[in-house]
């Protein structure tokens, strides 16, 4: 029959706008401020619960809610200003080995939680905070490996007895060696060829000199510049941590960029020095049993104190790379390489010490806050920073170790954490700040209230103007627009777990405008289509059918430009693409399929005579006398 | 509401002529003076702060020169009790440096400005973008807008037809120019939220344009009598009401952002509302005048014919 839906269409139309309903609602549930208490070194338990409450007593806080996990302890309070407080308070109870951090905790329901519907997360722009572009100085990286290959040449010539008359590096990625005789230089390429898999080694002549050129492959500098981005990322995740920031993102951006973004930080300045440091490693053996307590220091290895020597057999600039991987056996092990000064470091020691201990330390630097009085007798909090060393491995020495050694006797997860932070104590590049952004967090609200009026302003304006012009059939191109912003909202809460920024808003307002066009176009062609003569139910069903088409090719194409803005776009544009494709698509469904439902409910299936459509024009035709 | 059918092609001359006055304005104004970029193409540090109390730019000015900041640019923000100060790059100071010297420059400027103790000045927030930076994202913005073009000229140009494809990125590009040297011509900024804004103007204007030859390609098909020039004019009429109502709606939607959106969104929305005003009158003119031009006949418009059809021989 004509303009009726099937039930199932009808029945799936009311499950995506419940859907689309379920999903948006949590958006409502207003956040309760939180602190976050976590530890590397152990897991928090009951008793770490009970000291919270005490230091939080202490201090006249009230915290409600705490929830206990496996790495966490989740506190509740009742103001921003009482979880200020309550930062410093329990701060000074726990000490710098626990993370602090403040954060937002849902008071969504539990079962909301449990089927996946949760907040939309606010862009830095909308809550404030700080944003940095760290870029990774990929060029010194690679000229540092090439150093290495450099002097280890020199090294194999030496051990061979090969004369050489003079190596240089011509560019970062080329060294070349000179040889008098064309015997020297085959020699040489025989005994460099299976030392350096990722050299590609060519001869040539230059003057009277016999040249060997030594190119690094472009698979190895990109395997260089892959391995340092995820070194530097591994310390900033590492001193992000350290800040005690709620849900800090450290993301790679392209091939040699970082992008750090810190919700509620405030104070740029500390954060900019504390990302800016580089971790260092070093090499040590274990104390001696019986040793005088002045020449060891004393560490934490899983649980167990171990006695760390204060001579450094070398530090971490000498290791030329890391990586995990798995032995002929397939357990899996780290290697290590060290540059040759390095590699005749680590033989020198560890051949007088086999059957000793080896220890990694890794030493970050990082900053606590204390509240002192000032002259003026006021309390300030002042940053202090502090080096903080850990144990990383505790591994014992099997035979005299050279240029690459591996640690065995790990487990998977164990080998990774293992490389990864022998990595970002050693082949993090410098970085520099190439883009920072500070927002305020009353600006990152004001941007939110008036993002949210514009959208409340546009869309009763879009919907009066509708009515108004279109009546009945206004009204369900309404309710289609409060449906298409419902699932815009749900889709970027929960399916695409987008980040909604100014832009987004923007974004959003536009489609509302523009959504209405898909209806705009559907109920002219209607309308036309009365004035042609046709029965109201055949005009409806004509309108929608014609109307398709275009609307498809028109969506289509915005759909296209708003891809090519979100492949090329940064920051602001990607969002405000994000949201406009998200848009689209909804909105289409919306406009066609969700009005349709409604027209059909309201006039399908029974004989109309007129439709509420508002006024209808006159014919509009070609005729020949305009020719 | 349309009682009358204007004969929209039969003034096609002038309006072309006034486009191409338009566009050879902006033309010279963008080659002369060029577009005011923000601090997000350039580079440089841009700090935002809120007074208590309303402030004179010109006090801010002399206050910030007589302590060396002779080249700091200071605009209001929003109100008069907002401020945003913005500083080109100090090459003085050492790359990996600059960041946390931006930072330091904002507090100083705070603190600077709050000695004379008349207002409460809050540090609302700041910017730094290095040159490096500002340059590439100039360098995609424009890329990105080539590309856009490209990848619509294809669609149209298998959805519907090369001349109409012709004519959409006409119109497209029609619009950018005019949209760009209004920009130019009264010296607005130019920022990523106006590029973005751009972009949504290829947006929009394509959506009014492919309505616009949808209809001319139905006509063409449909209509047995009529010259090229009668099927565009009667398709004009045709979708004039809808072209009416969806740029009122859309502007409703822009002006309310220009309002009540606040001075972050403030640029983007006058982009728009300009590329509407111009998106609506180029889909008219611009596109179905450049298909016209192109001589546009029904045969170009005729559904692809199946094999075996008796129709064979259509070209």
């Amino acid at each position: 029959m004509l303009n009726r839906y099937p039930a199932w269409k009808n029945a799936l139309i009311f499950l995506v706008v419940l859907l689309g309903l379920l999903y948006s609602v949590p958006n409502l549930y207003p956040d309760d401020e939180a602190i976050q208490i976590s530890s590397d070194a152990a897991p928090l338990i009951e008793v770490d619960l009970e000291r919270a409450t005490t230091a939080l007593e202490a201090a006249q806080l009230d915290f409600f809610g705490a929830e206990l996990s496996d790495d966490s302890l989740l506190l509740r309070l009742n103001s921003v200003e009482d979880q200020l407080r309550a930062k410093t308070a329990l701060e000074d109870a726990f000490g710098s080995e626990y993370i602090i951090a403040l954060n937002l905790a849902p008071t969504t329901p539990s079962w909301m939680q449990s089927i996946g519907a949760g907040k939309m997360n606010l862009g830095l722009d909308l809550q404030g905070g700080v944003h940095f572009l760290m870029e990774v100085d990929m060029d010194a990286a690679i000229r540092r490996r090439m150093e290495d290959n450099l002097s280890n040449v020199r090294s194999i010539l030496r051990e061979e007895r090969i004369r050489s008359r003079g190596l240089s590096l011509e560019s970062n990625t080329h060294l070349i060696v000179r040889f008098a005789s064309s015997d020297d230089r085959s020699a040489a390429r025989s005994a460099l060829v299976t030392n350096f898999p990722e050299l590609q080694i060519q001869n040539s002549e230059e003057g009277d000199f016999f040249v060997l050129d030594m190119r690094m492959l472009p698979d190895a500098v990109l395997q260089i510049q892959r391995d340092t981005l995820q070194a530097n990322r591994t310390t900033l995740v590492n001193r992000v941590d350290a800040l005690g920031v709620s849900e800090p993102t450290v993301q790679q951006q392209g091939a040699n960029r970082i992008v750090v973004e810190l919700p509620g930080v405030q104070d740029p300045a500390q954060a900019i020095r504390i990302l800016q440091r580089i971790a260092t490693l070093e090499f040590h053996l274990e104390a001696e049993l019986g040793a005088s307590s002045l020449s060891y220091e004393s560490f934490d290895y899983q649980g167990l104190p171990v006695n760390v020597n204060n001579d450094v057999i070398l530090q971490g600039d000498r290791v030329s790379n890391v990586r995990s991987s798995l032995d002929q056996n397939g357990l899996p092990q780290v290697e290590i390489s060290l540059d040759a000064q390095g590699g005749s470091q680590m033989n020198r020691v560890t051949r007088d010490n086999v059957g000793k201990l080896m220890d990694i330390l890794l030493i970050e630097t990082k900053s606590r806050t204390n509240t002192v009085i000032d002259e003026s007798g006021n309390e300030v909090d002042e940053v202090e920073f502090f080096e903080e060393k850990r144990l990383i491995s505790h591994a014992r020495i099997n035979s005299a170790l050279g240029r690459q050694f591996v640690i065995t006797g790990l487990t998977t997860r164990e080998a990774n954490d293992l490389s990864l932070l022998i990595s970002s104590g050693s082949l993090a590049a410098p970085m520099t700040i190439v883009e920072q952004s500070v927002i305020g967090p009353s600006m990152g609200q004001e941007n939110l209230d008036q993002g949210i009026r514009g959208v409340q302003v546009a869309a009763t304006l879009v919907i009066l103007f509708m009515l108004f012009y279109y009546r009945v059939f206004g009204l369900a191109a309404n309710i289609a627009l409060v449906m298409n912003i419902l699932l815009i909202f749900a889709v970027m809460s929960s399916i695409i777990p987008a980040t909604l920024t100014l832009p987004g808003i923007v974004g959003i307002v536009l489609t509302v405008g523009m959504a209405v066009d898909a209806n705009v176009l559907i109920f002219t062609r209607i309308r036309e289509e009365l004035a042609e003569g046709s029965s109201p139910q055949r005009a409806i069903d004509a309108g929608y059918d014609r109307a398709f088409t275009t609307i498809l090719d028109a969506n289509l194409t915005t759909f296209l430009v708003a891809m090519v803005l979100f492949s090329i776009g940064s920051g602001p544009v990607k969002g405000f693409a994000i949201t406009l494709m998200i848009g689209i698509i909804t909105s289409m469904f919306t406009a066609i399929v969700g009005t349709r439902a409604l027209i059909n409910l309201i006039y399908g299936g029974r004989k109309v005579d007129t439709l509420s459509i508002g006024s209808i024009p006159p014919r509009i035709e070609a005729t020949a006398s305009d020719a | 509401m349309l009682n009358k059918q204007f004969d929209f092609m039969g003034i096609r001359k002038i309006a072309a002529m006034s486009s191409l006055l338009l566009v050879l304005i902006s033309l010279v104004s963008l080659a002369t003076r060029g577009l005011d970029f923000g601090l997000d193409f350039t580079s440089g540090t841009s700090v935002r702060l809120n007074f208590s109390e309303s402030v004179a730019i010109s006090e801010v000015n002399t206050t910030l020169a007589d302590a060396g900041y002779g080249d700091a640019v200071v605009v209001s923000f929003g109100s008069d009790r907002d401020i945003r100060v913005i500083l080109p790059v100090d090459a003085t100071v050492a790359e990996a440096d600059q960041a946390g010297q931006a930072v330091r420059v904002g507090e100083t400027i705070r603190d600077l400005l709050a000695a004379d103790g008349t207002s409460q000045i809050t540090l609302e927030g700041s910017d730094y973008v290095s040159a490096k930076v500002g340059t590439e994202l100039a360098e995609q913005g424009g890329l990105g807008m080539l590309v856009a073009l490209g990848i619509i000229m294809v669609y149209i140009a298998v959805r519907f037809q090369f001349k109409f494809s012709v004519g959409a990125v006409v119109a497209l590009a029609h619009d950018l120019v005019i949209t760009l040297g209004i920009f130019s011509v009264f010296g607005m900024e130019f920022n990523l939220n106006t590029l973005a804004a751009m972009l949504a103007i290829i947006g929009y204007s394509l959506n009014d344009t492919i309505v616009v030859s949808d209809r001319i390609r139905e006509n063409f098909r449909r209509l047995r009598s009529g010259t090229p020039t009668d099927m565009v004019n009667v398709s004009l009429n045709q979708t004039l009401g809808r072209t009416i109502i969806t740029s009122l709606t859309t502007l409703l939607v822009l002006v309310s952002i220009l309002f009540v959106g606040g001075e972050s969104t403030q640029g983007f929305a006058i982009a728009l509302i300009i590329g509407v005003v111009v998106g609506t009158y180029s889909s008219i003119y611009i596109a179905s005048n450049v298909i016209l031009m192109m001589n546009v006949t029904r045969e170009d418009l005729m559904i692809p014919i199946k094999e075996g059809s008796e129709l064979d021989d259509i070209p």
